[in-house]
């Protein structure tokens, strides 16, 4: 299962033609204490890009982009009563949502592990 | 953190070594939080005891027998009727009424302590300076330090006795682990506790005098914020500014009964008027329903989704478990248990509106 990374500080999991997205161990710390994930609705089409949700810290909103196009096929919903899990497992039970990819050639265009971690330095 | 610019508090080589996170804040570089973390520090102030660097807000002492007549004539609190060792909380208004600061005045015994705000303080200076001329000390080589929480009055009363017959909003000049310091029952989180001004070159050890008890941790300006607003406290340039008077901000109880009759600040005219006849709107608590903060700015609308208002504070209380916000709405929204809306990206999220503080405070009075 080939893992990427945006510049946005997010991972997306491929497994088949479904990757499952999630923010990294480098954004839980920027954000700092997760009290709030808005998540995208289920069978909502998203363009690479796209606003997809938000992930709300006690200071401050940042948004969640997709990272490739698709149409989201589930969200984690124990993020709703349990954001923390963002904190503390974010590249594992801490996932936002799974999405089934419409470009698999999008993938080509993010970055693999050894080139985010060149990006967080 | 390489800003020039930017000034430095005397415990910033403390933040560092304790590994917080710096921010540019008011023209200084202060911690925003440290490895607890915002709601960590938050929970553990209300808990136990949390100490905070403040020394980014302006000190200063008046003195001379005119010196309450005088700043009577820049505020509306009554200042003139305090006595010595007590402290009042007023704000600097505008020919307009509208609100330049808020501050703490204390009555020293033989002069005024005045604590304004690190945004405001070269304006606030220089407005108390033409009134005060050389009376007016500008205490620069102070630092000021916050212990607060419900263990504030053990930890504190260890290294000077005298602190724990503080009352709340009362002072007094003591020697806290041998530094002569003047110490106020008093802070901005809604729990008892102190604020601490200290010669600053023995700040940094005093601080960390304070931090080698266990119950003490070490808190940054996120956990201020989100405290006040637990508190229901306001936050100058956001909650209040020039455009928001007094009355309007629901702190018509910060001016006392002798000064609503007679006047004598600036833009008495309207304060008074609004006393006796309301205001077009008000500062209120709203309380979002669901998990979903409203941040500063956001849209308020009644029933039929008319716009009646906006957020001035809004965030994730931690110890409300819950979002809270303040803001100002029309008069006839403002109610205790109104039910609004909040336009959160787009959607009408259900809020009502609530009494503040949204938590008990620990004031001992």
């Amino acid at each position: 299962m080939a893992v990427k990374y945006t510049e946005d500080h997010e991972w997306v999991a491929v497994d088949g033609d479904v990757g499952t997205v999630g923010i990294t161990e480098h954004a839980q710390e920027q954000l700092g204490d997760i009290v709030f994930v808005e998540l995208p609705d289920v069978g909502k089409a998203v363009v690479k890009g796209d606003e997809a949700g938000v992930v709300e810290s006690v200071k401050a909103a940042s948004e969640i982009y997709a990272p490739v196009s698709g149409e989201i096929v589930a969200v984690n919903e124990a993020l709703a009563d349990a954001p923390g899990t963002a904190n503390t497992d974010p590249t594992g039970t801490g996932w936002f949502f799974k999405i089934k990819l419409s470009d698999m050639g999008e993938l080509d265009g993010l970055m693999d592990e050894a080139a985010y971690k060149d990006l967080i330095g | 953190m390489t800003d020039a610019t930017l000034k430095s508090t005397p415990l910033n080589a403390l933040h560092r070594d304790l590994g917080a996170k710096m921010v540019p804040f008011a023209g200084y570089d202060m911690p925003v939080q440290f490895p607890l973390g915002v709601l960590g520090e938050h929970k553990h102030t209300r808990a136990k005891a949390g100490l905070f660097d403040v020394s980014h807000m302006g000190q200063v002492r008046v003195d001379g027998d005119r010196a309450a007549r005088m700043l009577e004539t820049l505020v509306p609190g009554d200042i003139a009727g305090l006595t010595a060792g007590r402290m009042r909380y007023t704000q600097f208004t505008d020919a307009d009424g509208g609100i330049l600061d808020d501050l703490m005045v204390t009555h020293g015994g033989d002069h005024l302590f005045v604590v304004v705000n690190a945004a405001c303080k070269g304006q606030d200076i220089a407005l108390m300076r033409e009134a005060f001329g050389d009376t007016l000390t500008e205490l620069a080589d102070r630092a000021l330090l916050a212990l607060q929480g419900p263990m504030a009055v053990d930890v504190l009363a260890a290294l000077a006795p005298q602190a724990a017959d503080l009352t709340f909003m009362t002072g007094a000049a003591m020697d806290v682990a041998g530094q002569p310091c003047f110490v106020t029952r008093s802070g901005y989180t809604g729990e008892d506790g102190y604020e601490i001004s200290v010669p600053a070159d023995g700040a940094d050890a005093l601080a960390r005098k304070l931090l080698e008890h266990a119950d003490v941790e070490a808190i940054g300006l996120g956990a201020r914020d989100s405290l006040r607003l637990e508190a229901g406290l306001c936050l100058y340039g956001h909650d209040i500014d020039t455009t928001t008077s007094p009355v309007e901000a629901a702190l018509t109880w910060s001016i006392g009964k002798r000064r609503r009759e007679e006047g004598g600040f600036p833009g008495a005219a309207r304060i008074q008027k609004e006393i006796a006849e309301g205001t077009t709107r008000k500062r209120v608590g709203l309380r979002p329903e669901g998990r979903a903060p409203a941040r500063e700015g956001t849209e308020i609308v009644d029933a039929d989704g008319t716009p009646v208002g906006r957020v001035t504070s809004g965030g994730f209380g931690p110890s409300v478990e819950g979002p809270v916000a303040m803001g100002y709405v029309a008069r006839d929204h403002a109610a205790i248990g109104t039910s609004l809306s909040l336009m959160v990206r787009g959607k009408p999220l259900p809020a009502t509106v609530v009494k503040m503080p949204f938590v008990t405070p620990g004031y001992k009075r």
